[in-house]
């Protein structure tokens, strides 16, 4: 009898597996359409100005009502989110960092009272899974790019960075010029992060990058002598070679706006969450009065005498 | 279908290991069979129904079970996964010899070899208690930042001993309950004919202990060859980080799934294989016991 039993198991475990795959991968036509439309209503969305009265805290489309959600990362990382003085908190509620102050700035501007926002922690994967999300928006140095934006939605950007590459002092690498002087180079960055896309399809060194889960990761790497050069988005550079994170390191230079397009990091939301509209509107005019510049100047290191690394 | 074709198509019939008993069962059996294929489409019309229903779907499918990015995901992510093998086999061989030699000093006895027992003991404690994923991080990020002279520092190789640490505790433990499952008499035998303690392990211990453990170790084998993605966090670019990478440029998860494809494409054969050979093992030791 125990023998039959687990043959039939078998069997039925094979077919659920057939019929899975079979619904899998059936109507690949159909799915392509649905991600065209998405991108049409994107685009409509992200350009349509709607009048100012709709966004008010009432009308809002929020998971709670009257409460405005912020997800960020687990942790969040300085110089976005920070204690007073710029070093690690955790904690975006001190208001401290670029993106901890911006997010209570959109959030007044939409009319929330500082208690009425609520912090969410996410990790990277769970926040572009299809579904209806616990959060209004997330804030964690997402970058806008075109095939990410076929599965949420982005605000208008909030920031424009570029990449830097970051080395120990004395290496061969702190003199690059060009991307041609870093074939060579063993280097590390994110998942997540356009940084590996970056050094993949424009350093494009011999050996391919070793890509780590977190920055905080890829600084250990750094230390234990790993790789010889890391590539970060230029806020995070300043911060990791002046925290002394990695005792000893020095920004080998920024990469030129013409070797990559400059990243824009956007808020990220649900695929066709309204609520973008309102919240483009608050970053529009936080940047028209100057109020985004202050918190860049406030948070975001822009020393002078960085080398620029080119195409 | 017949229950007499489950039968020839997994190879398990009548003839193969002598003739099978054949009894009452085999009218019951097609009732058996219509009862258990009917369960089978009902359970899985209501799986597939719940599903496909289900107001997310043609989002998750889209995200999940894309072919096209299937196809564009393969190649990067069986590159990654060619790494994964060459890991798992290189860490297997090391964690059979180092497993059994940890399992032998363990099985030593006298109290000259007290020492040694201790040693092999608390090896043993002490890495299985520790998750496997520190022990990478631990060793891969924390050994070469002490930047001793002479030490390695790549990532793959601290990636490796810390698999091969860890798998060798585990994998002693099973050498040793097969050491321990050979009757006390066959120890004693081999010393009255005049064998050392070592040579007794090695030639009349050994070789039936490891007989005994290996479905167990086979078991090991499965469980290593998914572990082996582990060392992702010290950036190693195997198969699941090359899927991860896929997705986060993508916010496409399909990758995930040709990861998947690709462990089970190795694992199921490695577990059906155990499974026959531990038919096989036992109906030997029946014919012969019985």
């Amino acid at each position: 009898m125990s023998t039959r039993r687990t043959r039939w198991g078998r069997i039925l475990v094979i077919g659920i597996a057939l019929t899975m795959l079979a619904a899998a991968c059936a109507d690949d036509a159909a799915t392509t359409t649905t991600a065209a439309e998405t991108t049409t209503t994107t685009t409509e969305a992200t350009t349509s100005t709607t009048e100012l009265a709709a966004c008010t805290v009432d009308n809002l489309n929020l998971v709670t009502p009257g409460t405005l959600t912020i997800a960020t990362g687990d942790p969040a990382y300085p110089p976005w989110v920070t204690d007073a003085d710029g070093g690690f908190n955790d904690d975006p509620t001190a208001k401290s960092g670029f993106e901890a102050g911006l997010a209570y700035e959109i959030a007044a501007y939409l009319g929330f009272s500082d208690d009425q926002v609520v912090w969410e922690r996410t990790g990277f994967d769970e926040v572009i899974v299809a579904g209806p999300k616990d959060w209004d928006f997330n804030l964690q140095q997402y970058s806008i790019t075109t095939t990410r934006d076929e599965v949420v939605d982005f605000s208008v950007p909030y920031y424009v960075t570029t990449q830097a590459l970051v080395v120990l002092e004395g290496s061969s690498y702190a003199e690059a010029t060009t991307v041609d002087d870093l074939k060579g180079a063993k280097l590390g960055a994110a998942i997540g992060t356009t940084s590996v896309e970056f050094v993949e399809n424009v350093i494009q060194p011999d050996s391919p990058p070793n890509v780590y889960d977190e920055n905080f990761d890829v600084v250990s790497a750094m230390n234990a002598g790993q790789i010889e050069g890391l590539v970060v988005d230029l806020p995070t550079a300043y911060y990791i070679t002046g925290s002394g994170d990695v005792p000893g390191s020095v920004i080998a230079g920024s990469f030129e706006a013409a070797a990559a397009a400059p990243d824009d990091y956007g808020l990220l939301f649900a695929d066709g969450n309204p609520l973008v509209e309102c919240v483009n509107q608050a970053i529009n005019a936080l940047w028209a009065d100057g109020t985004i510049d202050g918190l860049i100047a406030q948070w975001l290191q822009q020393g002078g005498g960085i080398n620029v690394i080119t195409g | 279908m017949t229950e007499q074709s489950s039968v020839g198509r997994f190879g398990r019939g009548p003839g193969l290991f002598g003739p099978r008993p054949r009894s009452s069962l085999r009218e019951e059996g097609a009732r058996g069979a219509l009862i258990a294929f009917a369960s089978t489409v009902i359970f899985i019309g209501v799986a597939v129904w719940l599903v496909l229903t289900s107001e997310t779907w043609p989002a998750v499918q889209r995200q999940f079970f894309n072919w096209s990015n299937f196809k564009e995901a393969w190649p990067v992510v069986a590159t990654g996964f060619w790494l994964d093998i060459k890991m798992f086999l290189v860490a297997e061989v090391l964690i059979l010899v180092i497993a059994l030699a940890v399992a032998m000093i363990r099985a030593l006895r006298g109290p000259a070899f007290f020492p040694l027992r201790v040693l092999a003991i608390t090896f043993i404690d002490l890495i299985r208690g520790v998750p496997i994923i520190l022990l990478i991080l631990l060793l891969g990020f924390g050994v070469p930042a002490l930047q001793l002279p002479g030490v390695p520092r790549r990532e793959l190789f601290w990636g490796l001993t810390a698999l091969v640490i860890s798998y060798s505790a585990y994998t002693a433990e099973v050498y040793r309950a097969g050491i321990e499952s050979v009757r006390e008499s066959q120890r004693m035998s081999a010393r009255s004919l005049g064998l050392t303690q070592v040579q007794t392990l090695r030639y009349v211990l050994v070789p039936q202990a490891i007989r005994n453990v290996i479905p167990a170790l086979l078991n090991g084998f499965v469980s290593l060859q998914k572990d082996v993605a582990l060392v992702f966090v010290l950036g190693v670019r195997e198969g699941v980080r090359s899927a991860q990478i896929y997705t986060a440029s993508t916010f496409n998860y399909t990758s995930y799934v040709v990861a998947a494809v690709l462990f089970l494409l190795v694992s199921v054969p490695v577990a059906r294989f155990t499974d026959w050979y531990t038919d096989r093992d036992r109906r030997r030791m029946q014919a012969v016991g019985g």
